[in-house]
């Protein structure tokens, strides 16, 4: 367990420096700072002095050292639009955003789940169908759409639910069926070949064999090894989650991260998008390695294997 | 051509598959499932005579602006006309016009990226699964950072820098979205390398470049086919969402996504604005959703995408 956990450390920090690196050279390299905070009508003098002045006549690993020795210590410069430190910036908005992802999930098992397990039950029948027929057509859904015909019909037609905005519990319906709605169809299809492929196995018909009651073999025997897949995969698609969350926020104007970042990215503020993504990042694989830790000590062959 | 047989097809594991279902089970449902396809097939072939066609179709340009009847509901509501059968926009633009552009404009840059995205992925992928472990290592951590972050961000972000435009967008989302293609191809590679006919390849003192694209890349079309028709619904929904926030095609252009952009602004009246795109974008990414399927399934029922 010791050298798995420390080769999944080796290849976190690996994937924390790509980030960075990721971060820093879209700016950098695609883009150019000055060109960027410069009036249109500049002059070259102009030019080459906010040049120096912004450290970019340095060569661009000195550059990219300096941000990330900066970075690790929570630095990532002043907001270009709001002149304060970007961290705090993307800080203060970092807790709607996690409450909505957790929001987001917990929604989505709460669709998944019994329609996987019942689909997995009544397979092959009308049921079975019917729930595979939804989750195609979940995938296809964007949910930026679909976030935006439920306000039109919960909010604009029948006034049920508060068409944006932060605070109660009934803002947070809508927002997290979208995000739930984004993430339900894979994991739908994920417990139901869970679910299949443990119905078949020898110890469910042991445990049958002995008597024991359907209802009790379903939670259980079979839904609780069906788990592991849908946790790993959950855990991966965690990046996918925010992503998700991204597009929801803007949809429902929530106060979260992804809004601030869309804004940055929209006033050009470079050191809150920066600050962002690093941060976003480093939740993602975090996640990432404690789902892999969570399922090493679940099941041993994969500590060995992987 | 050596004796080697090149298009032969990978065998995998049909026991993985699929539990216990009997043999004739699964073919009737594999016909279902290929009915469907069939179905969607015939849709997106609409689609896309209509998107080609819509300069020919088009019952008004779809630029053109008509402040008197703004805001006109669709056909078949109360205040609707027949000459706007779905309706008008803010500034008077006929919806359906602007519907059929705004398909032409989603479904070039989609396949567009799609390529980019699909030559950038198996080649790398070919690299990754061929050249043995340090190529690999280098490529696959790669693949882990892009896909560790969330791709909306990715885009978003390069797009600010580089400014919205056509072959922006098709770089953009062509450039983020090749991991999935680099790790599908790379896995398919490495259980190609140990097979007999490469051992034979190697035997008979082939060039690497020939072995990879004569001998490999031909076992693996059927795989590419299908994850690039996947992945083009999946780059019409970012190429929309990307849109819809103004940061993707700029108007006065048509695409889906702007104008569902366009639409929220109007929602608490006008609902059919944003209503229709989304729905053209919807349609769209299920029909080509349930093709990917079927193709899956008739190519390779074994197929693990």
């Amino acid at each position: 367990m010791k050298r798995y956990a420390l080769r999944q450390l080796v290849q976190l920090a690996v994937v924390i420096v790509g980030i960075s690196m990721l971060a820093f050279g879209i700016l950098h390299v695609i883009g150019d700072p000055v060109t960027l905070l410069l009036p249109q009508n500049a002059g070259k003098e102009e030019y080459a002095r906010y040049n120096k002045l912004l450290g970019l006549d340095q060569p661009i690993y000195v550059q990219y050292w300096k941000f990330a020795s900066r970075a690790v210590q929570g630095d990532f410069g002043k907001s270009w639009y709001a002149d304060t430190p970007a961290f705090s910036l993307v800080l203060q908005r970092m807790p709607p955003t996690l409450y909505l992802t957790t929001a987001g999930l917990a929604m989505a098992l709460l669709i998944a789940l019994p329609l996987g397990i019942l689909a997995a039950l009544k397979r092959h029948t009308f049921v079975d169908t019917l729930c595979t027929m939804t989750a195609v057509a979940g995938q296809a859904m964007p949910i930026f759409w679909l976030g935006i015909m439920l306000i039109i019909i919960f909010a604009v037609q029948l006034r049920l639910l508060p068409a944006s905005g932060y605070g109660t519990w009934q803002h947070f319906l809508m927002p997290a069926f979208t995000l739930g709605a984004f993430l339900a169809p894979i994991t739908m299809r994920l417990v139901r070949s869970g679910v299949i492929e443990i119905m078949n196995m020898d110890y469910i018909k042991t445990a049958r064999a002995k008597g024991v009651g359907e209802g009790v073999v379903v939670v259980k025997h079979a839904f609780r090894n069906a788990c592991i897949p849908v946790i790993t995969v959950l855990g991966l698609q965690f990046g996918q989650l925010l992503g998700g969350a991204v597009v929801t926020e803007t949809v429902f104007a929530w106060p979260g991260v992804a809004t601030l970042t869309v804004d940055a990215i929209r006033n050009q503020d470079f050191p809150v998008v920066q600050c962002a993504v690093v941060l976003l990042a480093l939740i993602i694989v975090a996640v990432n390695f404690l789902v892999d830790m969570i399922v090493g000590l679940i099941d041993p062959r994969i500590r060995v294997g992987g | 051509m050596s004796a080697v047989n090149a298009g032969e097809v990978p065998l995998r594991s049909p026991a993985a598959a699929d539990g216990l279902s009997t043999g004739a089970h699964r073919s009737w449902r594999r016909l279902w499932r290929l009915k469907w396809g069939l179905v969607a097939a015939a849709i997106m072939l609409l689609i896309v005579g209509v998107s080609v066609a819509a300069p020919w179709l088009v019952p008004y340009s779809p630029v053109e602006v008509d402040i008197r009847h703004r805001l006109a509901p669709p056909a078949w509501m109360e205040g609707g006309t027949p000459d706007h059968v779905l309706g008008t926009d803010a500034i008077g633009r006929d919806l359906l016009s602007r519907m059929m552009y705004g398909g032409r404009v989603s479904l070039v840059i989609a396949v567009a990226a799609v390529l980019v995205s699909a030559s950038i992925g198996v080649l790398l992928g070919l690299a990754a699964g061929y050249f043995g472990p340090k190529v690999d290592w280098t490529i696959m951590t790669l693949v882990n950072v892009m896909l560790t972050f969330p791709f909306v961000l990715l885009a978003l972000a390069v797009i600010a820098v580089l400014g919205p435009s056509l072959t922006n967008m098709i770089i953009v989302l062509g450039v983020a979205d090749w991991p999935l293609y680099a790790r599908v191809i790379r896995a398919e590679t490495m259980a190609l390398r140990e097979r007999d006919f490469m051992t034979a390849a190697r035997a008979l003192g082939m060039s690497h470049a020939r072995i990879i694209f004569r001998q490999i890349l031909p076992n693996l079309v059927s795989v590419i086919v299908v994850i690039a028709t996947l992945q083009v619904a999946r780059v019409i929904i970012l190429e929309s969402f990307l849109s819809f926030l103004g940061l993707g095609v700029q108007p006065p252009t048509p695409a889906w996504g702007n104008m569902l952009g366009d639409g929220r602004v109007y929602m608490l009246n006008s609902w059919w604005i944003a209503a229709f795109p989304g729905a053209a974008i919807f349609i769209t990414t299920l029909t080509i959703n349930l093709m990917g399927n079927a193709l899956r399934d008739w190519l390779d029922p074994h197929m693990k995408l």
